[in-house]
């Protein structure tokens, strides 16, 4: 015990007092808020140059009003195309955006003509065409005397409200859903980066100590399994520590950003979306706001949910981590050798992952119940579920599982790591490995 | 015995290490010398058989009582000289206190105060060596086993540790020494085990052994001529250069019947030396006859 408590402290020691954890861990929110004022800046880039578009509009179609975009000013003219053309060419105009009259009133496409040597913008040409569709749609309710009130009576939006039966469930609305699975998404995700991340640090470390030789000397006074066990803690506890770190940083550092920038950073999830585009799209979608997220993310259960988060991290971390550690003490130095036995690890990595993403818009589906269960698939996709609430038996199934094959796991690679790294120049196959677990102990 | 899938590296090999002697485990490439080794250290386990302590079966306790440096042998690089001593002298159960004195009497000793705050990837091979010798000795074992434990020393400190080793072994320290450098072997080793293809070949006293492989040659200096008149009839000459003669006595015959004979005949005798056999020579010898069967 005391032996394993000096390997973790050596592990963890020299990790976090190197020079390139202590970089890494203070540079990566810097450049997390650097990346996000970057792709700020460039959805929100736009044209610099300002145009002018003349409008030929002969049959009125247009009805005199076509507004101007922020980059683009048009301008309806009476002269006839070919003038207007002219002017183009001497650079008076940037383009000439002819609108044809309409053959009949019921016909259901139009098509209008832009002149110019110039290309035209994606932005502007979509920007355009939707004007004028909105434009002819108002000619047309004109024209067909239809009374546009009526018609804005059509416009309907419906809000679902679930509603429980009975007494003891919770009233959720259904905005906890859909905060529920984006949430659940994130921290899936999250969990699938921090097991890959520290597994393939535990990886290089083991592979390292194998070719470094320095393996023979260290248990020759501790057994291997102290070794891999104090190795897989150590890290471990590098990983909480350095999210720990983030978890404080990354709010801090949105703080200034928010100061100083002016921009929202709230809007980092959606991709640099414009936050009130966002609230009208979600007022439309589903009849709740922006503010509504806030405070759905504020009642969420996170006494409940963080704890359950680092219970599925550690189980996660554990079995993994152990797996890497007996892939890494069975290659030694070649990592391109590692790669056939790095495949079925990562395999239901990378699965649960994809399975996630279903999951998160189908949380009470057999998929949902039986993957966040099965223990090589539960660290990642339990975590996503946990938000849209996950009934008591399916949690203890899946805790049990995975505390039971945290154990296997662990005693499993480590039964393979202590015959490994002493084995050197034999290729390593799922045949040898196998063989290597029933090799006699101490 | 210890046995992989498909051979068996150590088979039915059985010696005894005396107390305070110095133990030359030796064989050619592959024949075992550190499966042997890796199982007196509990690094692995035998399939069958047992190893004995001071009479006690091999024990979670013995490990602190084993000082083993292995012929590959690495530190890591990164770590600092005093944190990685102090590191693998806590691993074998030496507490912080103790640990650093004597990390500090060892580096006074072999002039390297001043390493403490060293990379070990800093240092070159041989100095790393040093340090690995240090932390091999560091906890005082009953037992240490040194694999090739001079490759990549200069021979000032190949000395130092050669001193060393007499020092500790002088201390009543048992101490495994294992090599094919023959010469070192001779030098250092009180008894040895010869093992090839897994299986023990010679054992015992090296003076023993030597005795017992003799060929009974002697080499003699003298001025003038081997007189006519000498009984030829028990030994016979193997080599014959100009005042030097050596000779081997036939079986049954003193070596003294033939000094006596040429004293009497009256020469001049300058030298009069049993030849012994090398251990090189008689490693050689072994490991041909045993592999040829």
């Amino acid at each position: 015990m005391n032996k394993l408590w000096l390997i973790v402290q050596r592990e963890y020691l020299t990790r976090v007092t190197k020079k390139t954890f202590i970089l890494t861990t203070l540079l990566t929110p810097l450049g997390i808020l650097v990346f996000t004022l970057v792709a700020g800046l460039i959805f929100s880039y736009d044209t610099d140059k300002t145009q002018k578009i003349a409008i030929v509009d002969s049959s009125q179609l247009l009805n005199e009003n076509f507004e101007s975009a922020h980059n683009v000013t048009y301008e309806f003219s009476n002269k006839d195309l070919d003038t207007l053309k002219a002017m183009t060419l001497r650079k008076e105009y940037d383009g000439v955006l002819y609108i044809p009259s309409l053959d009949s009133l019921n016909s259901k496409r139009h098509q209008i003509f832009y002149y110019s040597d110039d290309k035209l913008s994606l932005e502007t040409s979509m920007n355009i065409r939707d004007k004028v569709k909105a434009r002819i749609k108002d000619y047309k309710i004109v024209k067909m005397g239809i009374d546009p009130s009526k018609l804005d009576n059509l416009k309907i939006s419906v809000s679902l409200d679930p509603e429980p039966i009975s007494d003891n469930v919770e009233d959720t609305s259904s905005m906890s859903t859909v905060v529920g699975s984006i949430l659940g998404g994130v921290m899936g995700y999250l969990m699938f980066f921090i097991i890959l991340f520290y597994g393939m640090m535990v990886l290089k470390s083991v592979m390292e100590e194998k070719t470094n030789r320095i393996v023979e000397i260290i248990i020759s006074s501790v057994k291997p399994f102290q070794l891999m066990l104090g190795k897989i803690i150590g890290i471990g506890g590098v990983g909480f520590t350095q999210i720990a770190i983030w978890c404080i940083l990354v709010p801090l550092m949105l703080i200034p950003a928010q100061l100083i920038f002016g921009i929202d950073t709230s809007s980092i999830p959606t991709e640099g979306l414009d936050p009130e585009q966002l609230q009208q799209q979600m007022n439309d979608a589903a009849g709740f706001g922006y503010n509504d997220i806030m405070s759905e993310l504020k009642s969420q259960n996170w006494l409940m949910i963080i704890p359950l988060f680092i219970f599925y991290f550690l189980g996660g971390y554990f079995i993994y981590t152990s797996l890497f550690a007996a892939v890494g003490s069975a290659i030694g130095d070649d990592i391109n050798e590692s790669n056939a036995l790095m495949m079925p690890i990562m395999m239901p990595i990378i699965l649960a992952v994809y399975i996630m993403f279903r999951v998160v818009a189908l949380p009470q589906s057999n998929l949902a119940i039986w993957s966040s269960i099965f223990p090589l698939t539960s660290p990642i996709i339990m975590p996503a579920r946990l938000a849209a609430g996950v009934p008591v038996w399916q949690l203890l199934a899946s805790m049990a599982c995975l505390i039971l094959s945290c154990v296997f796991f662990i005693w499993l690679s480590g039964r393979i790591y202590r015959v490994g790294i002493l084995m050197y120049g034999k290729k390593a196959s799922f045949k040898e490995l196998a063989k290597w677990i029933f090799y006699k102990s101490n | 015995m210890k046995r992989y899938h498909n051979h068996t590296a150590v088979d039915d090999v059985s010696f005894d290490i005396p107390k305070g002697s110095i133990f030359g485990l030796l064989g050619p490439n592959g024949a075992g010398k550190t499966s042997l080794i890796r199982i007196i250290t509990s690094i692995t386990a035998a399939d069958e058989g047992q190893v004995l302590l001071d009479g006690e079966v091999l024990n979670s306790y013995h490990p602190s009582q084993i000082g083993y440096l292995p012929e590959e042998r690495g530190l890591y690089k990164k770590m600092k000289v005093g944190e990685h001593l102090l590191y693998l002298a806590q691993l074998k159960g030496l507490s912080y206190k103790d640990a650093k004195s004597k990390i500090q009497h060892w580096m006074n000793k072999f002039e390297i105060q001043d390493w403490w705050d060293k990379k070990i990837e800093e240092l070159s091979k041989g100095m790393q060596q040093k340090i690995q010798f240090i932390a091999t000795v560091l906890h005082e074992p009953k037992l240490i086993i040194l694999d090739e434990p001079f490759t990549g020393l200069d021979p000032v400190n190949t000395n130092l540790i050669k001193e060393e080793i007499h020092e500790l072994n002088r201390n009543g320290c048992s101490i495994i020494f294992s090599t094919h450098r023959m010469e070192q072997v001779e030098e250092i080793c009180t008894d040895i085990i010869l093992i090839n293809q897994g299986q023990k070949v010679i054992e015992g006293r090296v003076d023993k052994i030597k005795e017992s492989n003799k060929e009974n040659l002697y080499v003699i200096e003298f001025d003038g001529k081997l007189p006519e008149n000498i009984d030829r009839s028990h030994f016979e000459i193997v080599e014959d250069t100009n005042k030097k003669l050596v000779i081997k006595i036939k079986d049954g015959h003193d070596s003294n019947e033939f000094l006596l004979a040429l004293i009497n005949s009256g020469i001049h005798i300058k030298a009069y030396q049993e030849i012994l056999p090398s251990l090189n020579e008689i490693f050689i010898n072994i490991v041909e006859n045993s592999n040829h069967e």
